[in-house]
């Protein structure tokens, strides 16, 4: 897929995005929509993955460690093709199949439940070391929000990653630098992020989190770096695309109002026509 | 007479380990800088590489062992039962529990057996914590023959085990030709018309002794061994409960939210019966042998008799 293409599949996950927390009214839109790029890359361009076989043995994993921003997993998963996009219009609802945060028994596609900070990294962990051991070729990729790095448990398994050697492994971390209390090095600052993942023995990839080229170059990297893990750091705005929700803490966790929700999809459709204008 | 043969259930842990690692291919044992204690260093001797020291940090433990188990590896996650139920509670809940991965986690060193370390490693809260969390099974074997037969049952089942496991050395009183392991059944180990003694693990050995001194009193005890705690075997306690005046539920663990507590709960809904609690009585442990600890806490077969006597 070329990036005009790329660029067009994340604009309708961003859609996809507003529009279930819309319906939802309550989840989390800021760290969605500044996800929105890096994930839309992996399930288009970067995953051996197939959404007629979501269980297919030998597929690449992904976990969603900061499971909060379900909204752009299940909207990714819903434009690969994994579920009908009504689905996402039942976000959160009693009885639905889209819970709140991932739930790998219920959502076609889903590799692993995840949602309380800090433990997806150490099952994606668990499953590299799987292939190791099994000697298969899958690779394993998961994210994490910069506010999550603060959970010690990230650090625990980054040592375990590093000293396992895991090169299938793939670390995302979306910086976004805003959590729900302020900014991250207000709050309580996990920076240097570089200098800590490569203390922990991995090779650290800075990327601009929006720009296909670069995380496209990333993921390359990552795939060709051998004996240790990687991890990305991609610089992203959280709100991406959604004018009013562009670097405001506010918007981590609060749905769009209909009127919001009108601005929103305004906003993106016009990132839309643009594209389609090049 | 002959001497009574004694194991730590722990050790029975590691050689059980052993013996299927031979059979299946799958099994994988984590260890959190323990193996020399909880006894999977017999296991990293026959096969080291499919034994994964994770380091002393067991929440990631927990959640590498769910990776693992996502990709269809069958790990047995060991450590003390106080940093398993206890530092990593969240991530068996969420991580293990939830998604229903089949994860087995091997505790080792619970109860106030574990002796001289004292009150911060001795967990008397374990069983209380892991029947919170729906889909997981609690076994707590009483002795050697039923702690390798729970190693096997737990890996045949396919979902999360919590296995309990004891430091010090307890009587073999399994070892009979017919002995069978029935995942939530509980074993009638000896008949009464009296009263009840529902014993688990370390204590089942215990509550035999008690039961023989109260014969000489002439009271006539019934000993249920209840080596799963989660699923509980219902039938065998409301039939107990029927035809005995009064339960005596005993266990290493505290009396808030365990063996107890379970009989409670089925009990009070289906049979309501007098019950009485012994085991931990809400307080923490401390330092000693453990031998003279069960015995303080009045957890060793005089102790269970006389706290039977004081409350039938």
């Amino acid at each position: 897929m070329n990036k005009l293409d790329l660029q067009q599949k994340a604009n309708q996950v961003r859609k996809h995005i507003v529009t279930a927390l819309h319906a939802a009214k309550c989840g989390h839109p800021g760290g969605s929509l500044s996800a929105a790029d890096i994930v839309t890359y992996l399930y288009f361009e970067e995953l051996n993955v197939d959404p007629k076989n979501p269980k297919m043995e030998d597929r690449d994993r992904f976990v969603l460690s900061k499971g909060h921003v379900a909204p752009v997993l299940y909207s990714t998963l819903a434009l690969k093709g994994y579920f009908p996009e009504e689905e996402l219009l039942k976000l959160r609802k009693t009885g639905a199949m889209l819970q709140g945060h991932p739930d790998m028994k219920g959502i076609p596609g889903v590799d692993m439940s995840s949602g309380s900070l800090g433990q997806g990294i150490s099952v994606a962990a668990g499953m590299a070391l799987s292939a190791k051991l099994n000697n298969k070729d899958y690779r394993v990729y998961t994210l994490l929000g910069d506010g999550e790095i603060q959970e010690g448990q990230v650090w625990e398994a980054a040592m375990f990653a590093g000293h396992r050697k895991l090169d299938n492994l793939v670390v995302i971390v979306d910086n976004n630098n805003l959590q729900i209390d302020g900014c991250i090095s207000d709050v309580c600052s996990p920076y240097p992020i570089v200098d800590k993942f490569k203390a922990f023995n991995f090779h650290v990839i800075e990327i601009d989190g929006h720009d296909f080229d670069a995380i496209e170059a990333a993921f390359k990297e990552a795939k060709a770096t051998k004996g240790m893990p990687t991890a990305i750091i991609a610089k992203t705005t959280k709100g991406k695309g959604v004018s009013f929700m562009e670097n405001q803490a506010s918007w981590h966790g609060a749905a769009p109002n209909d009127e919001q929700f009108a601005t929103a999809i305004a906003d993106l459709e016009k990132v839309g026509e643009a594209l389609c204008q090049k | 007479m002959s001497e009574v043969k004694k194991i730590a259930t722990r050790e029975s842990y590691g050689n059980a380990l052993v013996e299927l690692g031979k059979e299946k291919d799958n099994l994988v044992v984590l260890d959190a800088d323990l193996a020399a204690a909880t006894k999977t260093g017999v296991f990293k001797k026959e096969f080291p590489d499919r034994h994964i020291d994770c380091g002393i940090a067991e929440c990631n433990m927990m959640g590498i062992a769910g990776g693992l188990a996502t990709t269809g590896m069958v790990p047995f996650a060991s450590t003390f039962a106080m940093f398993a139920a206890g530092r990593a509670f969240e991530q068996v809940r969420n991580t293990i529990g939830y998604p229903k991965l089949n994860v087995k986690i091997g505790a080792t060193h619970a109860g106030i057996s574990v002796g001289e370390d004292g009150a911060t490693h001795q967990c008397n809260e374990d069983i209380a914590l892991m029947r919170t969390i729906p889909n997981m099974v609690i076994i707590n074997p009483s002795d050697d023959v039923e702690a390798r037969a729970a190693v096997r049952a737990a890996y045949e089942h396919v979902g999360p085990v919590y296995m309990r496991f004891g430091r010090l050395a307890a009587p073999v009183i399994n070892d009979t030709p017919d002995y069978k392991f029935e995942l939530g059944k509980g074993v009638l180990l000896r008949d009464g018309k009296d009263i009840t003694i529902v014993a688990t693990g370390l204590e089942v050995g215990f509550a035999l002794e008690a039961a023989e001194k109260l014969a000489a009193d002439g009271i006539d005890a019934r000993v249920i061994n209840i080596h799963t705690i989660k699923p509980l075997d219902e039938e065998i306690i409301i039939k107990a409960a029927k035809e005995t005046k009064k339960i005596f539920t005993v266990e290493e663990h505290s009396i808030v939210g365990g063996l107890g507590s379970a009989v409670c709960d089925v009990l009070s809904e289906k049979n309501p019966a007098p019950v009485y609690k012994i085991g931990v009585r809400d307080r923490f442990g401390e330092s000693g042998p453990a031998v003279e600890l069960l015995h303080k806490y009045q957890l060793d077969g005089e102790g269970i008799y006389e706290q039977v006597k004081a409350n039938i």
